[in-house]
């Protein structure tokens, strides 16, 4: 794994530059989140919600947690996953009154209303949830919607439970699943956790596995080690094993430097 | 006022028959058998012993009701304020509308030419109370009152025309009274001892001297502009030049009243007799015509089916449904208009998705002051207005620091059924399966003892219900509960699915 992740965990200042810089997360771009099952609906849902949260207000020009989001749903989801529920919402630390929530009937219209808010640069993110496979969701729509996300500044969350990857224009493309959460006294379930595998970013950095878990109070995903005690579900999305990672808690700042796609990716001069 | 008539499709007498009371009776009939001494009411069998080959046809109140609405909506063409009357009258509230059609006697005669156009026999007047008007239409007086002649013209009117019931008016008749004037000369409070307060207020309106409004079937809009084409117009474009042009007046009358609209209707009529409305509402007030027709655009892009101009459309019309004061807003000096524009672009997006995808599909999500959690929160549309009435809305809680989301982020409803396994008795469940899919259950939590609001459900208030939030082997969370409490339910206890956290 080319991350610098898999540096000694007793340097954790850069591994929180590394891993914020993995989550290069840019605003004004696409990015793609799937999961393999439609069990996993929920938690991409949420996922891509705070991957919204944790990407408002790079530039410091806009105060999160004051502009709208956009959720355009494909409306048979409520049927498969049921309806959203802002009390829900709310315990995830999201402000239900900065939801718009879209009910599209199909693809293309979900589609449609997608690009429609990504074009208007004053919302914090927009999330667009399809279901299954939609063959609406081509080259050409995924170009269309990166398009305008940069010309908007506007990051798009595409959520795809249960499809399998297609080619895309996106920025980055995430394979997450639900994650045993760490069990809380009397093994009460934990915080919500999730596993995310890298599969393709436009930096070249695949590959790169996370094990991620949402600190409400903080509003932030925080890394850490799997669920101890908890022995990882033997068939993992991945293909492989989870590894490891760096033993510190590290955060990803809402406040972070400009989009990472603007500035080469740091390196090390040799001599 | 106007009273279609079935004509007959040739010299026979015609009458339309309806079911009364176990017989066949004539429900109506064109001037043919009226001429042969038929009248409405009279039963079918007496009817053909006098006129053996009369042609009969079913009455169908239910088509008779839809064309008289389908006529109302026509005469909008004439004014806003149109009012059903009875079963075949229509009563329009002319009251400074006349001059725009050439006065009372020219819009009167255009009205009855465009029902003629659709086959249908009028009788109209004009008067200055809307039961003076019907009571003469009725009487098949094409006529036009002039102020203060209301009295003149009623005197003559039959007694029938109080409308009261029969006895009233046979005992009307017995007391030797024949028509309006007759009873208008005795002093009213005789009357009123006799037949009671309805009689007496029936004679005053409809000799004018007392006047009450009709009820519309459509609210009186706030602003309005329209325009009538001198020959009917047959592409949809040139229409939306011309209702641009009407978004500019209206909008320049919004300003006038330092309002922006929230609700706009735009009503094409076109020259076969058919009207659209389309109606557009807005998140925020509106007050830009291109705005506006840029959201006209997109909901006619969006109609199942097109607006067809057909053999072209005679006029349209643009109306403010709803309005709200509106702050002038001051741009800066170097063109900003500071903040406002973050909320106006959202608001904006919210019109134009709402126009292309409909009302119902842009919502909001509402929480209300409850421990029912399918009451406590939920979605409405974005731009009903209702939600102010929604019961107690609150702000979400602060959810308890430190802890796990107690409260799932989707929810089903109803809840599905799922085949459970509990350990002990009243524990959380050990496996379950749903959707044919077994879980193991790895973390548990609860329970959570959440009763009905009695308050609400009438007899059968629902069982009590015991929440779980468990987790499995995955790492997928779901909140269960069981129903009823344990020590009441001897049979199994059944168990639900609720809700998917994240």
């Amino acid at each position: 794994m080319p991350s610098a992740l898999m540096r000694e965990p007793d340097h954790p200042a850069p591994g929180a530059q590394a891993l914020a810089h993995a989550f290069s997360l840019a605003r004004g771009a696409l990015h793609e989140v799937y999961a393999g099952t439609e069990a996993d609906s929920p938690s991409l849902s949420a996922l891509a919600m705070m991957l919204g949260e944790a990407s408002t207000g790079t530039d410091g020009r806009v105060q999160a947690g004051q502009q709208a989001t956009l959720w355009v749903r494909h409306e048979a989801l409520g049927r498969e996953v049921g309806e959203p529920h802002p009390a829900g919402l709310a315990e995830l630390g999201f402000d239900p009154a900065r939801l718009l929530l879209l009910r599209a009937r199909d693809a293309p219209s979900a589609l449609q209303a997608g690009l429609e808010g990504a074009r208007c640069a004053a919302l914090a993110a927009v999330i667009i949830e399809l279901r299954g496979e939609a063959k609406a969701y081509d080259l050409t729509a995924s170009r269309r919607l990166a398009l305008a996300a940069r010309a908007s500044g506007v990051p798009v969350f595409m959520v795809r439970a249960a499809a399998a990857p297609m080619p895309s224009a996106a920025e980055t493309r995430w394979l997450a699943r639900a994650a045993p959460s760490r069990a809380l006294a009397a093994k009460a379930p934990g915080h919500p956790a999730f596993h995310l595998v890298l599969l393709r970013a436009r930096n070249g950095q695949d590959g790169l596995q996370h094990h991620l878990e949402w600190n409400r109070d903080a509003q932030r995903l925080e890394s850490r080690l799997p669920g101890h005690g908890e022995t990882a579900p033997a068939h993992q999305p991945g293909g492989e094993p989870a590894a490891p990672l760096s033993r510190a808690v590290v955060a990803i700042p809402v406040h972070r430097p400009g989009p990472a796609r603007h500035e080469p990716p740091p390196h090390r001069r040799a001599g | 006022m106007n009273r279609p008539r079935t004509g007959g499709p040739d010299d026979r007498p015609f009458v339309l028959v309806e079911q009364d009371r176990g017989a066949l009776r004539i429900a109506a009939l064109d001037p043919a058998a009226a001429r042969g001494g038929l009248r409405a009411g009279m039963a079918l069998a007496e009817a053909r012993a006098l006129w053996p080959d009369i042609e009969t046809a079913q009455a169908e109140p239910e088509a008779d009701a839809a064309l008289m609405r389908h006529l109302a909506e026509l005469c909008d063409l004439f004014t806003p304020l149109v009012a059903l009357h009875a079963r075949d009258g229509l009563i329009l509230d002319v009251t400074g509308c006349a001059h725009l059609f050439g006065g009372e006697r020219e819009m009167v005669w255009r009205v009855r030419r465009r029902l003629g156009m659709l086959g249908l026999a009028s009788c109209a007047a004009i008067s200055a109370t809307p039961q003076a008007a019907w009571a003469l239409a009725r009487d098949r007086r094409n006529i036009i009152v002039a102020a203060g002649d209301e009295e003149q013209a009623a005197r003559t009117l039959p007694l029938t025309a109080l409308e009261q019931d029969a006895t009233t008016t046979l005992a009307l008749g017995r007391a030797g009274f024949r028509t309006l004037g007759d009873l208008a000369d005795r002093p009213s409070g005789m009357l009123t001892a006799r037949f009671g307060a309805g009689l007496a207020d029936a004679l005053r309106r409809i000799l004018g001297q007392e006047d009450i409004r009709i009820t519309p079937l459509r609210p009186a809009p706030e602003v309005m502009a329209e325009k009538h084409f001198a020959a009917p117009l047959g592409l949809l474009e040139s229409l939306l030049t011309v209702l641009e042009r009407l978004a500019q007046d209206i909008m320049a009358a919004l300003e006038r009243r330092g309002a922006g609209g929230r609700a706009f209707e735009v009503s094409v009529f076109r020259s076969d007799g058919a009207v659209r409305r389309i109606t557009i509402e807005t998140a925020q007030g509106l007050r830009e015509a291109a705005g506006l027709m840029r959201l006209v655009r997109l909901k006619l892009e969006a109609l199942s089916d097109p607006l067809d101009p057909g053999f072209g459309f005679d006029a349209v019309r643009l109306v403010v449904i709803r309005s709200e004061p509106m702050a002038e807003r001051q741009a800066a000096l170097d063109g900003n208009t500071e903040g406002q524009t973050q909320a106006g672009d959202v608001a904006s997006l919210v019109d134009r998705l709402s126009a292309r995808f409909g009302r119902e599909s842009v919502q909001r999500f509402v929480m209300r002051d409850t421990h029912d959690p399918v009451r406590a929160g939920g979605s409405v549309p974005f731009l009903s207005s209702k939600t102010v009435a929604l019961s107690a809305p609150r702000e979400p809680d602060k959810p308890e620091p430190g802890q796990p989301p107690a409260r799932p982020l989707t929810l089903f409803e109803p809840p599905q059924w799922i085949e459970a396994l509990a350990e002990v008795p009243d524990g959380p469940p050990l496996r379950f399966r749903w959707r044919r899919v077994l879980h193991e259950v790895a973390r548990a939590e609860g329970p959570e003892r959440i009763a009905p609001e009695w308050w609400r459900c009438g007899n059968a208030a629902p069982a009590t219900r015991d929440y779980y939030r468990i987790e499995n082997a995955h790492g997928h969370r779901f909140w269960v509960f069981r129903e009823g409490l344990y020590e009441d339910s001897l049979a199994r206890p059944r168990w639900f699915l609720h809700g998917l956290f994240a």
